[in-house]
């Protein structure tokens, strides 16, 4: 027991990130609605998808396959989902449940808490981005361009890192539970389907296109479908994408540190937003 | 040495005051426990306490910190039962209860914490497939996992069955022997009566009785009353005159009040005796801790003021 103390007395705090790492994994697999929306449901399309039409070649992208295209496009489907849509649901839900309340009275800083669930999330990112890639080489014959893999790699954490800090923000705008699947989907399906996920918007209309640039969604598409595009030259890093998803991250920080909740709106006379220790926002 | 030290504790919603000045000391190794209903203020001063919500206006003194610091130190020596607080539906009893200890540094054994509280043959179990009672249990075990020095107990054996509760009790009653501090607030007087040293009595944001369950509201010197069934064909004026004055009837039954209920009753069995005749529905009673806390609590009115800011 004594190894887990440092000079302070506290539990040190490498394993108790690391614990609390690998708690919030467990309950990623364990419920069933997480891992199917955020591992299976973007294979489910890439399956679909793929199988009706992974050979053909896309003109407007200089004649590439499909399959090429939808890969990286439903990774970033999947991280969106892990990451954006995943906490945007889960911690409202856990909030009016209590679960973050009692996590609060416990000497575990809120930092830690906070950092195990994001870097849980990209740690799903990843396993997502083995599983399709690897389902994308083994039956649709995908190339992955390994000059290109470093910027991949950098688009899949900064996207990550980006939607899980929006998922954090919208968790502490949503008022409750039960309205927070409703908004996380509202949110992000109708900008999914004009971003160039599963189709390239080359030749949609340019008020959509000029709407979908504004959010970051499709400058992670493009960004990641760019690392797998036998056509394009160079080491493949789109840092003006990679910007847009820096600048909507720190959007959404900002707003998740200051807005973060840890108890259930409804529980206090007159409905008021609590106001938090300031103390408690320091250790945070 | 004082546990916790309350000194006109205030706290406002807006128009509403909740905690409208309250005063209390909780002594070291002490179990202290906040009776009063719903809205009385009890949680919000718990809560305050627990470093949950900012005062405002008193002081507060729990275990040496000011608690709205909300210092790791001082939560690391506290243990919180919350009323309603959820848990990972999707994790095992042992799992979540080893989890928590891990946030303290001198935790208690998880296995043993399960056992304490009476879940053992569920210490595999998904939470999920818990019963009321057996969360609520798993609630206390959170709260005592990482061997706290002070427990705050909000409300911990609502939805319990009578063994539960006697078993919960059990287990509070040995931490106490312990040593540890325990706050406790509840809607149960026996609880109140089983488990505390001293009770405070709250009412509308204010403490409007404070003393051991035996001494509160001057119960213990209050005056007992006896009753008894009268014998057939007996009437109030063929009772022995020297018992004490104010004999009511109600009904088929006589009420006496008396503060020296030793002699009342030597008296009125001596007439009994001697007329060979029982005395039916034979009682002494005194006002319960109950009849105490209606009494004190229904006739506490909520202020009516309105606070400018």
């Amino acid at each position: 027991m004594t190894e887990r103390l440092h000079a302070g007395g506290h539990p040190a705090t490498g394993p108790l990130l690391l614990r609390q790492f690998r708690h919030q994994n467990k309950l990623f697999l364990r419920n069933p609605f997480s891992a199917f929306f955020s591992l299976a449901f973007p294979l489910m399309f890439l399956l679909l998808f793929g199988s009706l039409n992974g050979s053909q070649r896309i003109p407007e992208l200089g004649g590439i396959r499909y399959a090429q295209f939808l890969v990286p496009g439903l990774l970033a489907f999947a991280v969106i989902s892990t990451c954006y849509t995943g906490l945007a649901t889960s911690v409202p839900m856990n909030r009016d449940l209590g679960v973050l309340k009692r996590i609060r009275g416990t000497p575990l800083p809120a930092w830690i808490y906070v950092a195990a669930r994001i870097l849980s999330s990209v740690w799903f990112s990843l396993v997502s981005a083995v599983i399709m890639i690897g389902a994308g080489v083994l039956l649709f014959h995908v190339r992955i361009i390994w000059r290109m893999l470093p910027a991949a790699a950098l688009t899949l954490l900064l996207g990550a890192a980006c939607f899980c800090a929006l998922g954090l923000a919208v968790a502490a705008l949503i008022p409750n539970g039960e309205a927070a699947p409703v908004v996380a989907n509202f949110t992000f399906l109708p900008i999914a389907f004009v971003s160039s996920l599963f189709y390239p918007m080359v030749g949609a209309p340019a008020w959509l296109n000029t709407v979908a640039d504004v959010f970051p969604v499709k400058h992670f598409a493009l960004a990641l479908e760019d690392t797998f595009n036998p056509l394009v030259v160079g080491s493949g890093f789109r840092w003006g994408h990679l910007g847009m998803l820096v600048l909507w991250g720190a959007i959404g920080a900002v707003v998740a540190v200051r807005r973060f909740q840890w108890e259930p709106r409804t529980d206090r006379p007159g409905g008021q937003r609590p106001r938090v220790s300031r103390a408690w926002k320091a250790s945070a | 040495m004082a546990a916790i030290r309350v000194a006109g504790l205030r706290k406002r919603y807006g128009d509403l005051e909740a905690v409208a000045g309250v005063s209390f000391e909780v002594a070291a190794g002490e179990c202290f426990a906040l009776l009063g209903p719903n809205g009385a203020g009890k949680t919000t001063t718990v809560e305050i306490l627990e470093g949950y919500r900012e005062r405002s206006g008193g002081e507060v003194e729990v275990l040496g910190f000011d608690p709205q610091h909300g210092e790791r130190d001082f939560r690391e020596r506290i243990g919180i039962v919350l009323q309603s607080a959820g848990v990972d539906r999707e994790l095992t009893v042992e799992e979540i209860v080893a989890l928590f200890g891990g946030y303290y540094p001198h935790p208690r054994d998880a296995g043993e914490v399960i056992d304490l509280v009476g879940l053992g043959e569920k210490r595999a179990a998904r939470i999920k497939t818990l019963s009321g009672g057996q969360l609520r249990r798993l609630d206390l075990a959170l709260g005592i996992v990482g061997d706290p020095d002070l427990l705050f107990l909000d409300e911990p054996t609502t939805g319990f069955d009578p063994s539960a509760r006697r078993h919960a009790w059990e287990l509070v009653d040995s931490l106490r022997d312990l040593g540890k501090t325990i706050l406790l607030t509840t809607h149960y007087m026996d609880e109140a009566q089983s488990l505390a040293d001293r009770v405070a009595i709250i009412a509308a944001g204010r403490i409007v009785a404070q003393g051991s369950p035996e001494s509160l509201g001057g119960r213990d010197v209050a005056e007992a009353v006896i009753s008894f069934r009268l014998p057939d064909g007996a009437t109030l004026a063929d009772l022995p005159g020297d018992l004490p004055a104010g004999i009511q009837r109600d009904e088929d039954r006589v009420l006496l009040r008396t503060s020296a209920p030793t002699s009342a009753v030597h008296t009125l069995t001596g007439w009994a005796l001697a007329r060979g005749e029982e005395l039916e529905a034979l009682a002494v009673t005194r006002p319960s801790l109950e009849d105490v806390y209606l009494q004190l609590t229904g006739s506490a009115e909520r202020p009516a003021e309105v606070v400018h800011d």
